[in-house]
């Protein structure tokens, strides 16, 4: 409950996506790039899994996991995120799974959203919200 | 649906069949006492061919004390007006418990003092092993589960790092346990101690931090074979660890939820042939509800974390969920009936720690008190007196959460207090002494530091709106299992219906009735920071020294906090 500066730097960020003011602008940003991934297909909701914790242990370095059987890219987002393209994974014909795992740094509490190309050529989206907080009052 | 109507009725509400209707205004104390006995309170008609034993959050709790249940308890989204969030008498018509009975006092809100004055004191670690004790005559290869919360919450735990209690829990043999507050003690202390451990210490969220992977020391789960069936026990210890509690004190470890490795797990233990899934769980129980709703395959979820105590199983699709207290108030008992792979009934009974009216276990009572026989002297000293009942449960504020921050407000000159939403901490009745152990029992912690800073209003602002979220957020996958912090010398407005961000209104700073300035600093006093290097004194030395200089505490009814939104 006391407060740091590298907390409080987390908490502001927290707190202007909550009262949702950036949000409109960075949702947009996130849209352009999924428009450029996708070439404006329509986006399905089911083939690509996304892992991620539901509150961080820590925005700085938050563990996600995306997973699409015979996708060919998976793009990541994390639409709150002054830059929201996180990473695209790209699988070659020879790649034994088309899934894979890294850490993102979150600046407040937003959506995370993965966007894969399947095999048909199709595409698919699963979203996840991700919490940053402060914790410390745990039962 | 493989669980009969007739085996689900007779799950029980076995405190409320007691005594049958009765009024409290009829009993004295010896009346009371008289009326309950030992065998009433185990009596159980052995089913099936497996029982489980459910302790947990005891929070070091050796000995009796007296634990006032909440009388605000608010469910939100799917879980508004569900239990464990219905309280006081609306608790009581639910399960159908006369008022004034003992399942009233043991079980619900209303009248405390009065019943707690005729029925006694409840817990005590010997008098939980006499009720196992007899759980295992009726079947002796029962399990006896602990959820954890188990290592902390008493001067004697903080002084022996958790020893005393690993000490008396081994006695009692558990066959498995889950884990959080334990973790504060360092991860170098936990090692030790779990490494030492006769039983499984088991968490499938238990995670390595650098590699994401499941922690070589805490399986995911165990076999046993008892009744001639083969069951899986899962452990999951509190998810939100490193948020809710200081995660520099256990860096090397990740928790998180993990409902996807959850069901990897479930998978896995059926695939190797488990007939019966138990989930020794340290979720809380909202988030165990709702995770019996996505993970598919367990069979009893024996829940833990947010101190409920429930009469009855809730049931969620195909699964039970269990809930029993803590403190050491209680034990589950569950019998199984399983066959052919198949959980197919249950009978059930929370059975309450009467403290005078269960024969405490003299082997037993004589580990306790070696437990505490080198800290005699400094528990038994006398710091005051109070005039108020003191406890803590509740939403947002308990009496002793009042005098907390009356007590950093005045040692650590301050104009607000914050003090942390957490369940545990036994009551203390009007015209009783507080000893220094009474004050370690609500205060006990490895990082019980009491600082003071500034903070300007607005940040001050966010502070609420964050542990409002932890509390209000629909989803209980984002809910943290704690209360709202507690505030002295601040007022405010709360609407639970709203998002985060906007629930908090009308902050005041009660010593002027001014509104609180968003651009303002104010000087804060609090402890339990989650923060490294957190400087102050320790707590406990605050509220005693606070306590010994007004002699008699008295605690006015707290207004200060205004609930919209219901």
């Amino acid at each position: 409950m006391e407060l740091t500066r590298r907390n409080a730097m987390i908490l502001g960020a927290g707190a202007i996506v909550a009262t949702g003011l950036p949000l409109t602008a960075a949702a947009a940003a996130g849209d352009e790039e999924i428009a450029a991934f996708t070439g404006g297909a329509e986006i399905g909701s089911t083939g690509v899994t996304l892992t991620a914790p539901e509150i961080a242990e820590n925005g700085n370095t938050v563990p996600i996991e995306v997973s699409a059987p015979g996708a060919t890219a998976i793009m990541v987002l994390a639409l709150g995120n002054p830059t929201p393209p996180v990473a695209t994974f790209n699988f070659g014909p020879l790649a034994a799974s088309q899934s894979a795992s890294t850490r993102i740094r979150l600046a407040g509490t937003q959506d995370v959203v993965a966007i894969a190309k399947l095999a048909d050529g199709s595409f698919a989206r699963a979203s996840s919200t991700v919490k940053v907080t402060i914790g410390g009052c745990g039962g | 649906m493989m669980i009969s109507r007739r085996d689900f009725l007779q799950t029980g509400m076995a405190a409320s069949a007691i005594l049958g209707a009765s009024s409290f205004g009829q009993w004295g104390r010896l009346a009371a006492q008289q009326a309950l006995t030992q065998d009433q309170l185990t009596r159980f008609d052995t089913f099936g061919n497996v029982s489980l034993i459910h302790v947990t959050d005891i929070h070091a709790q050796l000995k009796p004390l007296y634990f006032r249940e909440p009388s605000i308890n608010i469910g939100v989204g799917d879980n508004k007006g569900k239990v464990p969030h219905v309280t006081g008498a609306d608790f009581r018509r639910l399960y159908g418990i006369d008022d004034g009975s003992p399942a009233h006092y043991a079980l619900s809100s209303g009248d405390f003092t009065a019943l707690a004055q005729g029925y006694g004191r409840v817990g005590g670690l010997d008098r939980v092993a006499t009720v196992i004790n007899q759980i295992r005559a009726d079947r002796p290869d029962a399990l006896l589960l602990d959820g954890g919360d188990t290592w902390h919450g008493s001067y004697t735990c903080y002084q022996t790092e958790g020893q005393d209690m690993v000490n008396v829990m081994n006695a009692l043999k558990p066959d498995a346990m889950t884990f959080h507050w334990e973790f504060t003690l360092g991860s170098d202390r936990v090692n030790e101690l779990v490494e030492g451990l006769p039983f499984a210490a088991l968490g499938q969220n238990i995670f390595d931090a650098e590699w994401d992977e499941p922690a070589e020391l805490f399986p995911p789960y165990k076999f046993f074979e008892r009744g001639g069936v083969k069951i899986a026990v899962i452990g999951q210890a509190f998810p939100y660890m490193p948020i809710a509690n200081p995660g520099w004190m256990f860096p090397e470890y990740a928790f998180g939820i993990r409902d996807e490795h959850m069901q990897e797990m479930v998978d896995e233990v059926r695939a190797q042939g488990a007939e019966l899934v138990v989930l020794l769980s340290h979720n809380g129980f909202d988030v165990d509800k709702k995770m019996a709703g996505i993970v598919t395959g367990i069979d009893v979820i024996l829940s833990g974390h947010t101190h409920d105590a429930l009469p009855e199983p809730v049931l969620v699709g195909e699964t039970i969920i269990v809930a029993s207290g803590s403190n050491g108030k209680f034990v589950s008992r569950v019998d199984l009936d399983v066959r052919d792979g198949r959980m197919m009934g249950f009978r059930h009974k929370l059975i309450p720690i009467f403290s005078d009216v269960i024969a405490p276990d003299p082997e037993m009572t004589a580990l306790i008190d070696a437990q505490r026989a080198p800290f005699a002297d400094q528990l038994s000293e006398v710091i005051g007196q109070t005039s108020s009942l003191l406890y803590r449960r509740g939403n947002f504020n308990g009496t002793w959460d009042d005098l907390i921050c009356d007590a950093l407000l005045s040692e650590r000159e301050a104009d607000i207090a914050l003090s942390p939403g957490v369940r545990w901490g036994p009551s203390i009745l009007p015209g009783q002494d507080i000893t220094r152990e009474d004050i370690w029992n609500v205060t006990s912690m490895t990082y019980g530091q009491a600082y003071r800073t500034e903070m300007t209003g607005e940040f001050l602002h966010v502070v609420l709106e964050d542990v409002a979220d932890n509390l209000f957020n629909p989803d209980p996958y984002y809910q943290q299992g704690g209360d709202m912090v507690r505030t002295g010398g601040l007022g405010y407005r709360i609407d639970i219906s709203k998002p985060q961000g906007s629930r908090i209104t009308d902050l005041t700073l009660l010593k002027t009735g001014e509104a609180i300035d968003p651009s303002k600093s104010y000087v804060i006093a609090g402890w339990a920071s989650v923060n490294e290097g957190t400087e102050g004194p320790m707590i406990w030395d605050v509220v005693e020294d606070h306590i010994a200089r007004l002699g008699t505490v008295t605690i006015n009814p707290n207004t200060s906090v205004t609930v919209t939104g219901l």
